[in-house]
């Protein structure tokens, strides 16, 4: 069983036991434009709930990925690296990010699901 | 101050346009289809763009007027024929660029087009140095459509018969629905194209008519991007009171017999930069991979000095890869130099290269 939560900063996590799936949604996607570059988090790293953990770059502009809860980076996208245009194609599916080892549950608690998270982008506005 | 609207305003919103404010203007940044798409669009089919936000000055007066802005411009005006356009600058006594700006002599003067941030200033400095002895006017009755494109030229012949014979940086007057527009070959795209000065209450329809022939609106990001890989500058970018047209390796758009003859408003420094070399340059700079480095960011040498910076730098669609330029030290300026780019923190090799990354395709000589 797979449960998918959704952050403030528009990404999702999917969860597979103790493993995150990370990925940006579809609105930010819509935000951001066509998105032609993309920095992902190295194999191995330690990443924080709410910190940096890659970049992407439209033809305007770069802003930063965060993401959702902590944990340790076990598997990055490559094929995202290589076609960025994968990102706006598919956001939510083949255009995942990185992959990690959840190091405490706890923090998926102050995630939205996904009705919750449609209202949130939707009164976001932008 | 409240943000000014263009006379497509209406049309941008019924085609999806997201809108920046740009220059006290909202102006459409992209539509519906994106940057890429529209980039793309622009370079194999026929790309219109409001440039309504640009200033139309056109001066009135004769000889007197044409040997008072030799003063000013260092072109050769006198010899410059009607209808025919020239790119130059406003600088100031250190040649410093108040503005690039492109003149064409009119029947009766000239008409300027100027920057939309620099069109008031403009206004204020050329009224000054020309003692308002001439009728100027900053017509904000006019909006100012680019067509750029392959396509483009076969498109606006349909409604103005004849535009096709047009060589670049010519122009002319033309009828459309008994009003007089003037059209010129030219644009900031790399591509064959025109820019049409047409009365703001026909600007609707007119735009409307071009769409039906198979043009689309196209934003001002794709703009940029197109822009970026002609290796054409923009104000505030690669162009600023800081700046001058030798740094900017813009040397060409300086009159032979003016170079030699000087007198015009920065003359002094232009010609010794002329003679002894500027400090830094002008140039394009390729990044490998597909990192994109954005203005500001640092240039290094291989021995990790800072030698200049990135002015713009963004995706070209067309060379599918990153494109950049900026301000180098002189002697790091030649094609081929190996340098690094500071972005966030980590330095990624790139090479000094020619302009432009993607090549232009005017149409100079005699038309098909």
């Amino acid at each position: 069983m797979s449960e998918i939560k959704y952050s403030k900063e528009h990404e999702w996590i999917k969860i597979e036991g103790d493993v995150g799936t990370i990925g940006i949604t579809q609105h930010a996607t819509e935000m951001l434009g066509d998105i032609v570059f993309v920095e992902l988090p190295d194999v191995g790293t330690s990443v924080e709930k709410d910190g940096n953990a890659g970049v992407v770059e439209s033809t305007k502009a770069a802003s930063d990925v965060f993401t959702p809860i902590s944990g340790e980076v076990m598997e990055n996208n490559q094929s995202i690296v290589d076609d960025p245009a994968k990102i706006n194609s598919d956001p939510e599916n083949e255009a995942w990010f990185f992959k990690l080892k959840i190091k405490d549950k706890n923090e998926l608690n102050s995630l939205m699901n996904k009705d919750e998270y449609e209202k949130f982008a939707k009164e976001s506005g932008n | 101050m409240e943000t000014k609207k263009t006379s497509l305003n209406k049309l941008h919103k019924e085609h999806k346009a997201k809108f920046v404010e740009f220059a006290g203007y909202q102006m459409p940044i992209q539509y519906s289809k994106g940057i890429v798409d529209e980039h793309k669009f622009t370079r194999s089919h026929s790309g219109i763009f409001d440039v309504s936000h640009m200033g139309q000055l056109f001066v009135y007066g004769g000889d007197s007027l044409t040997e008072d802005l030799e003063k000013i411009f260092p072109l050769n005006l006198k010899d410059l024929k009607i209808n025919s356009s020239k790119y130059s600058f406003l600088m100031n006594e250190d040649a410093g660029i108040y503005d690039d700006l492109i003149i064409t002599k009119i029947d009766g003067g000239y008409l300027i087009i100027l920057n939309a941030a620099c069109k008031d200033n403009d206004f204020k400095i050329l009224s000054k140095l020309l003692s308002d002895k001439y009728k100027m006017n900053l017509d904000e009755d006019r909006s100012l459509i680019a067509i750029q494109g392959p396509r483009s030229a076969n498109i606006l012949n349909e409604l103005l018969d004849g535009v096709r014979e047009l060589i670049f940086m010519m122009g002319n007057w033309f009828n459309y629905n008994d009003q007089k527009l003037f059209v010129t070959r030219s644009g900031y795209t790399g591509e064959d194209g025109f820019e049409v000065s047409i009365p703001n209450k026909l600007s609707e329809d007119f735009t409307k008519k071009l769409i039906e022939k198979g043009a689309q609106l196209i934003g001002l990001g794709a703009r940029d991007t197109l822009r970026l890989e002609a290796g054409l500058c923009l104000y505030g970018h690669e162009l600023g009171i800081d700046k001058t047209p030798i740094e900017a390796n813009l040397k060409w758009a300086i009159s032979k017999e003016r170079m030699v003859k000087g007198g015009f408003i920065g003359s002094d420094k232009i010609l010794n930069q002329i003679n002894d070399g500027t400090k830094q340059i002008r140039v394009g700079i390729k990044p490998e991979g597909r990192l994109i480095a954005r203005e500001k960011t640092k240039i290094f040498n291989e021995s990790e000095l800072v030698i200049g910076e990135v002015t713009s730098g963004t995706f070209g669609p067309s060379v599918s890869g990153p494109v950049a330029m900026g301000y180098v030290e002189k002697k790091f300026s030649k094609n081929d130099t190996k340098v690094f780019l500071e972005v966030r923190g980590k330095k990624y090799p790139a090479s000094i290269c020619g302009l432009p990354f993607y090549k232009k395709s005017y149409v100079k000589g005699a038309t098909k």
